[in-house]
């Protein structure tokens, strides 16, 4: 039962898709639409079928430039929102700054990174990274701060180093919030990777989706952002399922454990 | 049994409070919590406070223990004007305070690691302390599997693992049975015994400040102020049955009084 209750979330999301799919290929077929305006679902799928090596090359680059940026997002991010905490300084210029930054869209940068770092791997990395550790950085510094002021008197009242208090309390504290700002961070890192591919790719599944449409190539599009939406989704939960594993101890997590 | 302060000529005060003052400054009026506060204990003296809901005896805890500094006055330790936390102090904190991310035995550890002793010379004490307040065989469990008097318990071996001269203990068993809470009383009774720590020991229960202190000093709220120090002069050790005396029953008597006439408490 309680695997039942467990996967009910999961369950929903695939009868909702496998619904709209069922409504996709109907209407394509009784409307007759042409499939360079909207692919029926079983050609597309069947495109990637019969090019499995294609779309796994170009997946591994995307997946590749999401990777590391996202994981650059995350160790910066993270130490940016320690020092942040950590200095009044730093919490008044950067993180004013920051925060002020933050409702430009980013990937308007992304020309410029072209200009700057070429046209390589390096440009794209960068754009996921730049993305993805506003979300990063302000949940964490958020969460190091949310920190119960006992906790703190406690560490006081022992003498503890500054940097004691940091990484036993404060960090530990805020890794729910760290997780919070990772799971958007990735889908962040995604979209700059695309954003990366579409300025300036020789390759990738946004570099696909470019192609496609340069040539009326719907089929094609419609197969890469059918890979898209799947990798977005195993990033998603395998940030998930790392985060199960290392907040056994988090409110979110705790009753799923059911001893 | 008016006595302003009986510290015992022959030995300095270890702890001098000395017409102490805190306001908190608050946005509209600012809250007087403590007002002319006097009050010398002893090295090895145990003090309970009794009072009623926010007449400042947490507060006073905290500016004792160099966590809040105080508005006016002065509080010093060995004589050594108190600006940060004592060496050689633990606390047990109203609310137990356990970090969630750390097994019960890694949270009695902390204190030993925040003071950058080595955590296995305290392993062994910690497993001990852990067994003596019940709690053997949960080491490994985090504080989220426990029940409140349980998480309570962890907090008071982890206050104990560092052997402190001076113990600060704010309600520590507010969240106990009333069985539990004998144990504890009695435990509590026989480590000061042994060990003559200096305790400041907060607590609402009139019975548990008469069985544990030398002195109880009652507090009365609105400002936060002490209304009465009443020595206890019940010998020692102190077996549980104690309390079923005349003489306990006058000592928990005389304080409900107290209580009685600032209208907290109806006289008998
Ligand atoms: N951090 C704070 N900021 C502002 N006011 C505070 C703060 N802490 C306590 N106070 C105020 O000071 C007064 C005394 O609070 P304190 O916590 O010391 O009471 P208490 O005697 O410990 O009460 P209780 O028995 O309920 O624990 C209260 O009026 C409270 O509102
Ligand atoms: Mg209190």
């Amino acid at each position: 039962m309680s695997y039942w209750r467990k996967t009910e979330q999961a369950r929903t999301i695939l009868v909702v898709l496998a619904v709209l799919v069922v409504v996709w290929e109907m209407s394509v077929r009784i409307f007759g639409i042409r499939s360079f305006l909207l692919p029926a679902p079983t050609i597309v799928i069947s495109d990637i079928i019969d090019h499995p090596a294609f779309f796994a090359r170009q997946s591994l680059y995307t997946v590749y430039v999401t990777s590391v940026g996202f994981f650059i997002a995350l160790v910066g991010g993270v130490l940016a929102a320690i020092a942040i905490v950590s200095s009044s300084f730093i919490d008044r210029t950067f993180y004013t700054l920051l925060v002020a930054t933050n409702s430009i869209p980013k990937v308007a940068l992304a020309p410029l990174f072209v200009i700057w770092l070429g046209t390589g791997g390096a440009p794209k990395i960068a754009i996921a990274a730049i993305i993805a550790i506003f979300p990063i950085v302000i949940n964490t510094t958020v969460g190091l701060r949310a920190i119960d002021n006992d906790m703190i008197d406690l560490a006081r009242s022992a003498r503890a180093p500054r940097w004691d208090v940091m990484m036993k309390v404060r960090f530990p504290n805020a890794l729910p919030s760290v997780f919070a700002g990772a799971k958007i961070g990735i889908s962040f890192a995604l979209i700059g990777a695309i954003v990366g591919e579409f300025v300036a790719g020789e390759q990738g599944l946004g570099y696909v989706i470019l192609t496609s449409q340069a040539t009326f190539n719907s089929t094609r599009a419609f197969a890469a952002i059918l890979v898209l939406g799947v990798l977005g989704t195993i990033m998603f939960f395998m940030i998930e399922a790392v985060e199960r594993w290392m907040l056994p101890w988090h409110v979110s997590q705790r009753s799923q454990k059911g001893r | 049994m008016e006595s302003e302060s009986v510290v015992r000529s022959s030995d300095p005060a270890y702890i001098s409070i000395n017409d102490v003052e805190k306001t908190y400054a608050a946005d509209e009026s600012p809250i007087p919590a403590l007002k002319g506060i006097n009050l010398d204990i002893a090295a090895g003296e145990f003090v309970s406070i009794v009072g009623p809901s926010g007449c400042g005896k947490s507060t006073l805890l905290k500016c004792v223990a160099g966590l809040q500094g105080v508005s006016s006055g002065s509080i010093s330790i060995r004589q050594q004007q108190v600006k940060a936390p004592p060496d050689n102090m633990a606390i047990v904190f109203q609310r137990d305070v356990l970090f969630d991310w750390r097994t019960v035995l890694d949270n009695v550890l902390i204190l030993v690691e925040f003071r950058g002793l080595r955590r296995q010379d305290y392993e062994q004490r910690a497993l001990e302390l852990l067994k003596d307040y019940g709690l053997d065989g949960y080491a490994h469990r985090f504080p989220w599997e426990l029940s409140g008097g349980m998480r309570q318990r962890v907090a008071i071996c982890r206050a104990l693992i560092v052997d402190p001269d001076l113990l600060l203990m704010d309600e520590p068993f507010g969240a106990l049975d009333a069985m539990t809470r004998d144990d504890l009383n009695a435990e509590l009774e026989r480590l000061w015994y042994e060990t003559r720590k200096t305790v400041i020991f907060i607590t609402h229960g009139i019975d548990e400040a008469v069985y544990l202190a030398d002195r109880v000093v009652v507090m009365a709220r609105n400002p936060g102020r002490i209304a009465e120090i009443v020595p206890i002069d019940i010998p020692r050790p102190r077996p549980l049955s104690i309390r079923q005396t005349e003489e306990f029953g006058k000592y928990v008597q005389h304080i409900r009084h107290l209580f009685a006439s600032m209208g907290l408490l109806k006289a008998e």
